[in-house]
């Protein structure tokens, strides 16, 4: 997620890279591509455009969309831009007096910063040129005055966001913008298709060859698994679809440096955090100039950062960055890191995508990768030039991690890639949209529908859904139609659909966009007064989420921000806290992993375990570890699922190996507790981890299935994806969770202002209510359908287990032991860590209501 | 209902305990037998207080017709809230078949709610209201009291040794039933945490929960609570699955 961002210009040596499709000298061609002015300031500079660049310049020109799939370092942005400057530069500046020119190329990226900074860099060769072209970025942050100059003088190049986009196109003038938009610039293509904004986003440009039909577009990514998807997604679908766009792939550069961090401590069994191997990573930092601390949460950075300073002899500088920390102390370290005054940084995602920091020569990454693109992607943060192999350590936080890690390891060297497929367009997008195309002019339902469908997640979308999803739109779509007198758009006389009136248009433009984040408290520091008093004023130190508060009470103390804070209470809108003054913070902060494992590396573990050649490579610990897992019970092949039974205190375990992923194994977990349930196996409970499921319960399951009395391929049998998983989605709490992004997506309800609750001036409703309500009297209203299949993709992962249960059908072995065994070790010590959400409500308050009945009778 | 962060409660429970009602398979009503203010109350797990000396029922904030008063500002909630509210109410009064029910105030969403209530809709409070008295209080919602819907408005009730009034009363809170603040109450134990809309208690004032399907709700802890209650005495009567939970103040929290 991290190539190409800044345009790099660079020296002659960078050409020696291998690029795998063209001739590397092309000096004869280069004439021919790029106008003088380019060809003098490449002289100047004593540098050369590259193979790759020339390739995309002679293809864009020639009329073609193309793909540029490039790793770290190659320049991608400026191959992106030069169909464009050399167009531009060539049309010359244009008079003044001139009928009204719109804009000539559209770059949109996932980041507000990226816009900024590529202006940044491209204003500098344009500038050192003397060409005459206009570049500017439009943001959230761009004050109401340029963006109203904008729309009446508009910039050659604008530089945007994909929201931004739909506010534009959503505007009355949006046509006149557009007309003459010839290049559209797609960045970090790879990383956008697979989410919501991506869908938003290929709906925009379907609309913006409305607009502009012959325009073309440049779409630059990384190295994804299937460029086929990408190169679709470009160009128009549907009924007629076009040809996909050009494909040009850059390959080469040094392969990366990768270890596994070797502990002289031992490797944990469980958990997620790998404080056990702090003093031999603070080694490596002094070793190193700048060291940059990926984990995957929060929680794990707040921890290890903690850790890491507890060891600090020598004072270095190490900072913590995270995506709830205050921005103006985001701002500080981003800074700092630029400047190389850190000497390492502990670090979540917030950091995998963008911009360049300083002179990062060491990535260390903790806790497994999950993912083996996802591993390459933040490994590129070190050393952002291709000739030169980039530098990591992977530091595992428990056994079957070190097994993961070995696996993502292997396949960052094989090149292997298993990035998600682009999906179904969500309806929720949709519905935005939708009411977006009304607020731009009234539209006609058959040629709106045409040229959604030829945006490629959308290519397959049905007439009838998408009059539901207009119905949705108008008066939210129940079959109950009382709401016709409030319809947000109608129909006129002449069959098109018009906003009702212009508030539909601004509350359109105030809810617009599809990340929805989680209620969020501000985090204020104050300090208590001698007569036990909070102050007032204090520190802000960033944001927490308020599910996270509500498990706390006063008196509680918890990691934020790098420090241990004892919780104060609830003032209006903010969190306050004091410092604590002890070390020990008494609230464990969930520190499971953020991302499920992926298909791929769960292949690759399970290959792993079933091949004791590979187990060469694992330290000595993982290995015994395994060995012994033989003698006492066994290892499953590849397509096999190991089932264990045990007992255990007064329980009775069952283990399943599915190696899919946390989600797909807690949805796994529920619907088997369901099915144990009816088979009499008085099941109690169930814990999840990304590797197996344990289900423990009163009965001796492991008996059962040897007395035939219960058997496991029914029990694991597909058909419990059907009625099983409808009635138990019918009682899911999982589902809200789901719905409330889908209720604010679609426009069902008003995004959450931060501020404005306060004033009053907005007024919320619990989605959790509108859900239940909604379920008991419409339950196939189409917002529920929506629901279903976001979760069916997202936290239920659905389609995984529906997979695995295909792929082990007829391969299940069970093995009955008298104890656990090692291998069942990691999960045992997950149960009574996590508990599932929505189980024994009403035994709590049984057991707090006894306590004054009991007080009663004393 | 002042403004203040909404509190996400679980709702599945009373819609299916009031179809249990209605179709007479559950017997048992769960409910809870107080003293307020020397009159015997009674909590139902449905969200209704009954009061058997006088035969009187109380229920407060059905926001009816909330899902309408969003659409009417472009927001298209689900019109069924109305219809939920009203069969559990239905439910409830099937329960206890009251001489005289009390609506405590925020009867409806907004003030032209009961003005464009559907026919269907007005026709089922007009049978749930035949046989008995109706009285309808005003909330700050619906200051201007109902349109074409049985029984009589007023601001604030004086009967049976209690008083009734929507808002509580920052004078004196003695034999007071009031409504407006939608109280939840949160039990935690162990590293579980329950929150549920709740009757409150301290024996001389109670507060209702809100009856409406869409209300929402605020924690006995929230400042708007504070000063109403004797916190010693206060007991948080919880709407559970088929039962009333009480619970001490001083002991929701372990």
């Amino acid at each position: 997620m991290c190539e190409g961002v800044k345009p790099s210009f660079l020296p002659v040596r960078d050409y020696l890279i291998g690029v795998d499709i063209v001739e590397t000298s092309s000096s004869g061609r280069d004439a021919a591509l790029l106008p003088r002015p380019f060809l003098k300031w490449f002289a100047d500079k004593g540098w050369q455009p590259r193979a790759h660049q020339l390739e995309l310049l002679s293809r864009a020109t020639a009329g073609e969309s193309v793909l540029l799939i490039a790793p770290t370092g190659a320049g991608k942005t400026l191959a992106g831009f030069l169909p464009s400057l050399t167009d531009l530069t060539r049309r010359g500046k244009i008079p003044p007096g001139s009928a009204f020119t719109g804009i000539h190329t559209l770059y949109v990226s996932p980041l507000k910063a990226l816009t900024v900074d590529i202006e940044r860099n491209l204003m500098k060769p344009v500038t050192e040129m003397g060409l005459a072209v206009t570049i500017e970025n439009r943001t959230g942050d761009t004050p109401q005055a340029k963006r109203q100059r904008q729309k009446l003088n508009p910039p050659d190049i604008l530089l945007t966001t994909p929201e931004q986009v739909a506010l534009l196109l959503a505007n009355k003038e949006a046509e006149r913008f557009f007309k003459d938009l010839k290049y559209v610039v797609l960045d970090e293509l790879h990383s956008l298709v697979t989410s919501k904004r991506g869908h938003l986003l290929s709906l925009g440009l379907a609309r913006l060859r409305r607009h502009a039909p012959a325009l073309q577009t440049i779409g630059l990514s990384a190295t994804v698994s299937d460029p086929m998807d990408l190169q679709r997604w470009l160009v128009p679908q549907g009924e007629d679809p076009a040809p996909p766009a050009g494909l040009v792939h850059v390959t080469g550069g040094a392969a990366p440096d990768i270890t596994i961090m070797k502990t002289e401590d031992r490797i944990p069994w469980s958990g997620h955090v790998s404080t056990y191997a702090m003093p031999e990573v603070y080694e490596e930092i002094k070793r190193h100039k700048t060291t940059l601390i990926f984990v995957n949460t929060r929680f794990q950075a707040e921890l290890l950062f903690q850790t890491l300073w507890t060891i600090n002899e020598d004072n270095l500088p190490i900072a913590l960055h995270h995506g709830s920390l205050d921005v103006g102390q985001r701002r500080k370290v981003e800074a700092a890191m630029a400047a190389n005054k850190l000497r390492a940084i502990v670090a979540t995602s917030t950091l995998d995508m963008g911009i360049d920091w300083g002179d990062v020569d060491l990535v260390v990454h903790v806790g497994a990768p999950k993912g083996a693109s996802r591993l390459a992607q933040r490994i590129g943060r070190s050393n952002h030039r291709m000739d030169e192999p980039s530098k990591a350590i992977l530091v595992p936080a428990n056994r079957f991690e070190v097994m993961e890690c070995q696996a993502a390891l292997d396949a960052n060297y094989l090149g292997a890639q298993d990035t998600p497929p682009v999906g179904e367009g969500a309806l929720d997008v949709l519905a935005q949209h939708v009411l977006g195309m009304a607020c731009a002019e009234p539209f006609d339902p058959l040629e709106l529908y045409e040229e959604i469908i030829s945006a490629s997640p959308y290519a397959d979308l049905s007439w009838e859904m998408f009059e539901r999803i207009v119905d949705f739109v108008a008066t939210g779509g129940y079959a109950l139609r009382s709401y016709e007198r409030y319809a947000k758009i109608r129909k006129t006389k002449e069959g098109r659909w018009r906003v009702s009136n212009p508030q539909v248009a601004q509350q359109y433009r105030l809810n617009l966009g599809t990340i929805v984040e989680a209620t969020e408290l501000n985090v204020r520091l104050v300090r208590r007064g001698a007569n036990g008093a909070l102050g007032r004023g204090g520190m802000s130190l960033g944001k927490v989420e308020e599910y996270f508060l509500e498990q706390l009470v006063q008196g509680d103390t918890f990691l934020f921000a790098g420090k241990v804070l004892r919780f104060e209470g609830i003032r209006e809108n903010e969190c306050l806290v004091s410092n604590a003054f002890s070390l020990d913070p008494k609230i464990p902060a969930y520190a499971g992993g953020k991302f499920p494992l992926s298909t791929y590396l769960a292949d690759q573990v399970r290959g792993m375990l079933a091949d004791p050649d590979r187990w060469q490579k694992l330290p000595d610990q993982v290995r015994d570890w395994l060995n012994i897992q033989l003698e006492r019970s066994m290892l499953p092949k590849k397509d096999e699922l190991l089932i264990e039974t045990f007992p255990r205190g007064k329980r009775f375990f069952m283990i399943a190996y599915c190696f899919e992923g946390r989600l797909a194994h807690q949805t796994l977990g529920m619907l088997l507790t369901r099915r144990l349930e009816r088979a009499g196996a008085r099941p109690l409970g169930f814990v999840a981890t990304d590797y197996s499921l344990a289900v423990w319960g009163l009965n001796d399951i492991g008996a059962m299935i040897k007395a035939d009395r219960l058997s496991l391929s029914d029990l694991f049998d597909e058909d419990m994806l059907g009625d099983d998983l409808e009635a138990w989605l019918n009682e899911s709490y999982m589902l809200k969770r789901t719905f409330r992004n889908c209720a604010v997506i679609s426009g069902l309800i008003e995004r959450r202002h931060p501020g404005k609750e306060k004033t009053g001036r907005q007024v919320t409703v619990s989605t959790d209510l509108i859900y239940d309500v909604l379920r008991s009297h419409e339950p196939d209203h189409v917002l529920l359908e929506a629901t279903r299949r976001d979760a069916a993709s997202g936290l239920l992962d659905l389609s995984r287990l529906g997979d695995m249960l295909k792929r082990i059908r007829g391969h299940i072995t069970h093995r009955d032991l008298d104890r656990v065994s090692p291998l069942a070790v990691p999960i045992m010590l997950e149960i009574g860590k996590e508990s599932v959400p929505g189980e024994a409500h009403d035994a709590v308050l049984e057991e707090a209501a006894e306590e004054l009945i009991a007080e009663a009778l004393s | 209902m002042p403004a203040a962060p909404w509190e996400d409660i679980e709702l599945m429970h009373r819609l299916g305990l009031a179809a249990r009602t209605l179709s007479m398979t559950d017997a048992a009503s769960g409910a809870e037998e107080i003293i307020v203010n020397g009159v015997l109350a009674v909590c139902d797990p449905l969200g209704g207080l009954y009061l058997p000396e006088t035969g009187t029922l109380v229920v407060s904030d059905l926001h009816l017709e909330k899902g309408a008063a969003f659409a009417r500002r472009g927001i298209m909630l689900p019109p069924y809230d109305t219809v939920a509210t009203l069969n559990i109410l239905s439910a409830v009064i099937t329960r206890y078949d009251p001489k005289l029910v009390i609506s405590l105030g925020d009867n409806f969403h907004d003030r032209k709610g009961s003005k464009y209530l559907a026919p269907e809709l007005r026709a089922l409070i007009a049978g749930m209201a035949r046989g008995r008295d109706w009285i309808w209080i005003n909330g700050n919602h619906d200051p201007d009291g109902t349109v074409d819907l049985p029984g009589s408005c007023a601001d604030e009730l004086i009967y049976g040794g209690l008083v009734f009034r929507h808002e509580p009363s920052l004078i004196s809170g003695k034999g007071e039933i009031a409504g407006h603040l939608h109280p939840l109450a949160t039990v935690r134990r162990r590293e579980k945490s329950v929150r549920r809309p709740c009757f409150a208690s301290d024996g001389s004032r109670l507060l209702m929960p809100a009856f409406g399907v869409l209300a929402g709700g605020l924690d006995l802890r929230h400042q708007a609570m504070h000063g109403l209650f004797d916190r010693e005495k206060l007991v948080a009567h919880l709407l559970g699955r088929d039962r009333i939970y009480s619970v001490r103040y001083t002991n929701l929290t372990a």
